[in-house]
């Protein structure tokens, strides 16, 4: 994913409507996959490591842009953020509610998406 | 800049008068607050949708000044 220097907003939008329509999963989080910088994005990849779902982790950390950019995509206004097929799921307290409930693993069943593992 | 209890409260209230506001204090600071938030105003609501009215109820503090709030969303039982 490059997203060398965009220069408006609507660049920054755009990348981030190609990334969570090419990927089934995508989680705005600050660190990396399995290298989660901060508590609340280490919780959420726990869980997708946990339910065996592959995703697209975007460090928003490397990039302001999509960092601010991300929160007016949504209208949501911390991170993580969770994206399973394009659609927005929540931030580290839905995703935990989902996950404890089993909703999130019927979820990503319904939508189609692999796992490895059940709820 | 931690929030005290009062205030969290006093602007969800503001926006939804009904609601019924549970606060816990996670990290003694003032700074890492879990919430749990009933009100009939979320009937028919997303989660997500839930959560974002109470961040403008918070009139853009979530994630600045309010830097932790665990929150969960119900609506009343009838």
């Amino acid at each position: 994913m490059t997203t060398t220097q965009t220069t408006g907003a609507t660049d920054v939008q755009k990348s981030i409507k190609d990334l969570i329509t090419a990927n089934d999963v995508v989680l705005f989080m600050k660190g990396r996959k399995n290298m989660a910088q901060c508590g609340f994005s280490h919780r959420v990849d726990a869980v997708l490591q946990h339910l065996g779902v592959d995703y697209k982790d975007v460090n928003v950390l490397d990039d302001a842009a999509i960092r601010d950019g991300i929160k007016a995509f949504t209208n949501w206004p911390t991170i993580p953020q969770l994206y399973v097929k394009g659609e927005f799921i929540g931030g580290c307290d839905i995703v935990m509610e989902m996950f404890e409930s089993g909703e999130l693993h019927q979820l990503i069943h319904e939508k189609g998406v692999p796992h490895t593992n059940h709820g | 800049m931690p929030m005290p209890a009062h205030e969290i409260e006093s602007l969800i209230k503001s926006k939804f008068p009904d609601a019924i506001v549970e606060l816990k204090d996670l990290a003694g600071d003032n700074d890492h607050w879990q919430a749990h938030v009933v009100s009939a105003a979320f009937k028919g609501k997303s989660r997500v949708a839930q959560h974002q009215m109470i961040y403008e109820a918070l009139g853009g503090r979530m994630g600045g000044v309010l830097h932790a709030l665990a929150l969960t969303t119900a609506v009343p039982k009838d």
